[in-house]
């Protein structure tokens, strides 16, 4: 009974090895770094699934404006990059050198202030996770604290995805508009376009991503995680035991606003560019469906959901782009209506059991799924 | 910002974006009834609202072809017909929707949120892979052509005015249905307490299913209605569908009157709003605000005070 | 809102001058109630009389329109819930609302009243002090056996036993049961009796109850209920006794 308490159990053990094999080793020895690369810009997707995991899948708190903090994140990483590859004299045709092109095209003459501090590294790497973390507690603390949840944060969220996008791409002088911020070239001096520097950067992302795993995994084996998992299914018990439920909420939402900055910033350290078409309404619901495929509750989960999702469009984008959207259309009922505990749900009914007697595991997992197989009706709590 | 216009002619500028104000708030008005019955009611999110006016639409644009080719001397009116047809197609889907995907999730909105959303991405396609990617738009009888001029500085529209009169036209028709028909307060007493109206021997599915159908159908007529004043595109519906959300929303969800109060609100201030900043920081200013007024009143602008 | 000075200290809970309105209704009109230590206090009263209400009130669920509720000298109107339950206050809902997704060792686990805040809660250990406490509430509620079972498998009685013992295992003061028997069979009513009459030293609970059998097993005061007043209160059996009451309730 007391074995709820250690970190990893062995089937934990197994599926963090597998997803480092994965990872670390399988996809880096057996594709070109054309899609290897390809493979890890999907894995920064997975930081926003893993951070979906927390905070609907466990929290029931669905967002459907994650882009909005994987876009900060990768705007803060591009604003840097940006202003180090606008030197005086890089830029010396402009009319005013030293500041981005699409500043110059849209006729500014200096550097709006909220650009200056990103010619800073270490102000950087703060802001990437301090800034949508930020953004993140003011958006939950105006909400949770009031007590607004379920289809209303759904719904609030989706508008600030919108409206942010909007404002992208209306403020083009500020922001470079549609086309994002591109034509980043090196990062303190290191060219990050070369296939070997897309190498170091696809193993630096697969490492946070295992470090971002690990670190869900703690939060949810501690009393924190469960304690989520309660207030998705009666919120007010939780309350009367005397918890502020809202500062719960906060916090996993907070996380996984960091989580999908980060994913936001390294998607722009390998991409090479961002832009809003990362922030807004679509890609967010979208990133939802990556959780969603995976399992809303598995971790692990999250991310071979992402990766699938993603190689799925990819493969019937170059194939049938017209099949695409019904494909992806279908995904979302299907999992819904269908497949409810995704990825891993087929794992828990077909593959668990032969890896449990590999194993030696008599019982089953004591409380690997603090959920049954059933979607608990209380994880989409009616809309009060 | 006003210092370069005189007087009268602000004037005229806030009569010309009000009246530019009142044919978006048609359009948000007809859009939000129809979202004001699943989602007030009901309590359904139906992220393929937009796709069901959408569908509305293209009904019109095919009767709008065919009348032109096969009964040019009946043109005059063919719109009348669009829009009973665009009625009952609309409501036909919503039918066949609720029955097989929504009635399976009435406990799990969130759940029934990522599938419309899905059902939405499938008509769009099919909507392109029909209709083609480009925007198609309608041809208006001669009748609804040309505009009326008030003063010298103000003309109005008089497409804009006739797609207004329909839309009071059609609110006064929900607030009949919901309030005073029959179903409507079948859909009420099946909304506050599901059992105890199945025990009293409403057939609760088949309410669902009217309501649902009923609500989309009402997109259907607007996507008609929306054809007058713009072109249609497969994914024309999704660019308002946050906007009529937060309209429903904001107008406090179980209130018909609220969400043509926070239509109107919305619409003047972006429209107003637009003449003087460009039509982007417009929409974000407006926007925000809502936003920012539903953090602080998540219950929105008309709602009671109930005891729980 | 009115603060009311209090005009007796002497009870653990004191309920003056309470009202509370929904558009013009009032719910619970001008009602003074006290409870005393180590009391075990019944409401009843017809429907719509304003018992859950009083409940609600007194947790923070619903907020006072006017007057005062002391307990152990604190105001209580103002609090948010966690800090109303934090003061020592314990409150039963009428459902039994516990976890379903976790087992019986979790759902008594999450209620022990340590790291009740977000970094206490990252940091919360299952050590042997937690252990033995989970082990002796679920004996308590008759579910030691049972501890590794995920909750939504209990029966009706269980599950409402399981909560009780998620109360219990806070040791609050003032423990307040919405129709604990509920649903209830027999034997199950006779264990929640004794239950109610073991777990009465040293805090006070306040019953709202339909079962009159059961309110004669454990009340040692009632209260009764009726348009948002107090019709009738004392012992069971000069409740019983009073007209007022059988006219409007038992009379029925």
């Amino acid at each position: 009974m007391t074995s709820g308490n250690s970190f990893l159990t062995r089937q934990e053990l197994l599926g963090l090895a597998v997803v480092s094999l994965l990872i670390l080793v399988v996809l880096p020895a057996s594709v070109d770094i054309f899609r290897l690369n390809l493979i890890g810009k999907y894995l920064t997707y997975a930081f926003v699934a893993i951070g979906l995991v927390l905070c609907w899948g466990m929290g029931g708190i669905l967002s459907l404006g994650q882009g909005v903090f994987f876009g900060l994140g990768g705007y803060c990483m591009a604003m840097f990059l940006k202003l180090e590859a606008s030197t005086p004299e890089a830029t010396k045709i402009q009319s005013t050198p030293g500041i981005p092109d699409f500043m110059d095209w849209n006729q500014l003459t200096e550097l709006p202030w909220f650009w200056e501090p990103f010619h800073s590294f270490p102000f950087t790497l703060v802001a990437i996770v301090a800034l949508p973390s930020l953004f993140a507690f003011v958006i939950g603390a105006a909400m949770f604290k009031r007590r607004v949840g379920g289809v209303y944060f759904a719904i609030i969220t989706q508008a600030i995805a919108a409206i942010l996008t909007i404002l992208i791409i209306g403020q083009q002088g500020y922001t470079g508009g549609v086309n994002g911020i591109t034509d980043l070239r090196t990062l303190l001096g290191w060219d990050i376009r070369t296939d070997s520097a897309k190498y170091v950067l696809y193993f630096v992302n697969a490492g946070l991503l295992i470090a971002v795993i690990v670190a869900a995994q703690a939060v949810r084996k501690s009393k924190l995680g469960r304690l989520l998992v309660a207030l998705r299914d009666k919120e007010d018990r939780v309350r009367f035991s005397g918890y502020d439920v809202a500062n719960f909420k906060i916090f996993a939402f907070c996380l996984a606003a960091a989580f999908s900055a980060i994913g936001g910033a390294m998607f722009t350290l390998q991409v090479g560019f961002m832009s809003p078409s990362f922030v807004g309404i679509v890609p967010s619901i979208e990133m939802v469906i990556y959780t969603a495929v995976g399992g809303r509750l598995s971790i692990f989960g999250a991310v071979y959901g992402t990766l699938l999702v993603n190689w799925a469009k990819t493969t019937f984008s170059e194939t049938f782009p017209e099949l695409w959207l019904f494909g992806l259309g279908a995904l979302f009922i299907a999992v819904v209506l269908v497949f409810p505990n995704g990825l891993a749900g087929l794992y828990r009914s077909y593959l668990q059991p032969h890896v449990d007697r590999l194993l030696g595991v008599k019982k089953p997992a004591d409380d690997d799924e603090p959920a049954s197989d059933a979607v608990p009706e209380a994880a989409a709590r009616a809309a009060e | 910002m006003f210092a370069d216009y005189s007087w009268s002619e602000l004037g005229s500028i806030f009569a010309m974006q009000g009246f530019a104000g009142l044919i978006l708030f048609s359009v948000f008005v007809l859009m939000a009834l129809g979202l004001a019955i699943i989602f007030g009611q009901m309590g359904v999110i139906n992220m393929a609202h937009g796709e069901f006016m959408i569908l509305g639409a293209y009904v019109t644009y095919l009767c709008s072809n065919f009348f032109s080719t096969y009964l040019p001397a009946l043109f005059g009116i063919y719109f009348f017909v669009a829009m009973i047809l665009a009625f009952f197609a609309s409501g036909a889907l919503g039918a066949l929707v609720e029955w097989g995907l929504i009635r399976h999730l009435y406990k799990r909105p969130l759940d029934t949120l990522l599938a419309t959303w899905g059902l939405s991405l499938i008509l769009q396609q099919a909507y392109r892979s029909i209709f083609g990617a480009r925007e198609v738009g309608v041809s208006l009888p001669s009748w609804l052509l040309g505009s009326w001029p008030l003063t010298d500085l103000i003309e109005i529209p008089i497409n804009g005015l006739f797609v207004m009169s329909l839309t009071f036209l059609i609110a006064v028709g929900v607030y009949f249905l919901m309030f005073r028909s029959r179903l409507g307060m079948q859909t009420r007493a099946v909304v506050q307490n599901r059992v105890m109206a199945g025990a009293v021997g409403i057939n609760t599915e088949r309410v669902d299913r009217m309501t649902f159908a009923i609500g989309c159908g009402i997109a259907g007529v607007a996507g008609s209605a929306f054809t007058m004043i713009g072109s249609t595109g497969p994914t024309a519906g999704q660019l308002y569908i946050v906007d009529t959300f937060l309209i429903v929303v904001f107008g406090g969800a179980a209130s018909l009157l609220g969400t043509i109060a926070s239509a109107f609100t919305i619409s003047q201030a972006q429209s107003t709003m637009e003449f003087f900043l460009s039509g982007s920081m417009a929409k974000v200013l407006t926007l925000l605000t809502v936003v920012g007024i539903l953090m602080l009143r998540p219950e929105g602008l008309f709602s009671l005070k109930i005891r729980r | 809102m009115n603060t009311v000075a209090p005009t007796n200290n002497d009870f653990l809970l004191s309920i003056e001058k309470l009202t509370v309105s929904f558009d013009g209704f009032k719910a619970v009109n001008d009602l003074n109630l006290y409870v005393d230590e180590n009391e075990i206090h019944v409401i009843i009263g017809p429907n719509g009389a304003g018992k859950t209400t009083v409940l609600d009130l007194i947790c923070g669920r619903t907020r006072a329109t006017e007057g005062s509720i002391r307990f152990r000298d604190k105001e209580l109107t103002e609090m948010k819930e966690h800090e109303i339950v934090r003061q020592g206050v314990g409150r039963k809902f009428q459902n039994p609302s516990i976890y379903e997704d976790l087992t019986v060792f979790e759902n008594l686990e999450i209620s022990f009243p340590r790291g009740r805040d977000v970094f206490g809660a990252l940091t919360f250990r299952r050590d042997d002090e937690v252990v033995e406490r989970v082990r002796e509430i679920s004996r308590m509620v008759f579910l030691e056996k049972l501890l590794d079972k995920q909750a939504a498998l209990l029966s009706h009685g269980q599950k409402q036993w399981l909560e009780i013992g998620m109360l219990l295992i806070q040791d609050p003061e003032l423990l307040m049961l919405d129709e604990p028997v509920a649903g209830m069979s027999v034997s199950e009513r006779v264990q929640t009796a004794e239950l109610l009459n073991k777990i009465t030293e040293g805090r006070s609970v306040m019953v709202v109850e339909h079962d009159m059998k059961f309110v004669e097993d454990i009340a040692h005061r009632v209260t009764v209920l009726h348009q948002g007043k107090i019709l009738s209160e004392g012992s069971m059996a000069k409740v019983q006794a009073d007209p007022k009451v059988i006219d409007v309730y038992l009379g029925h």
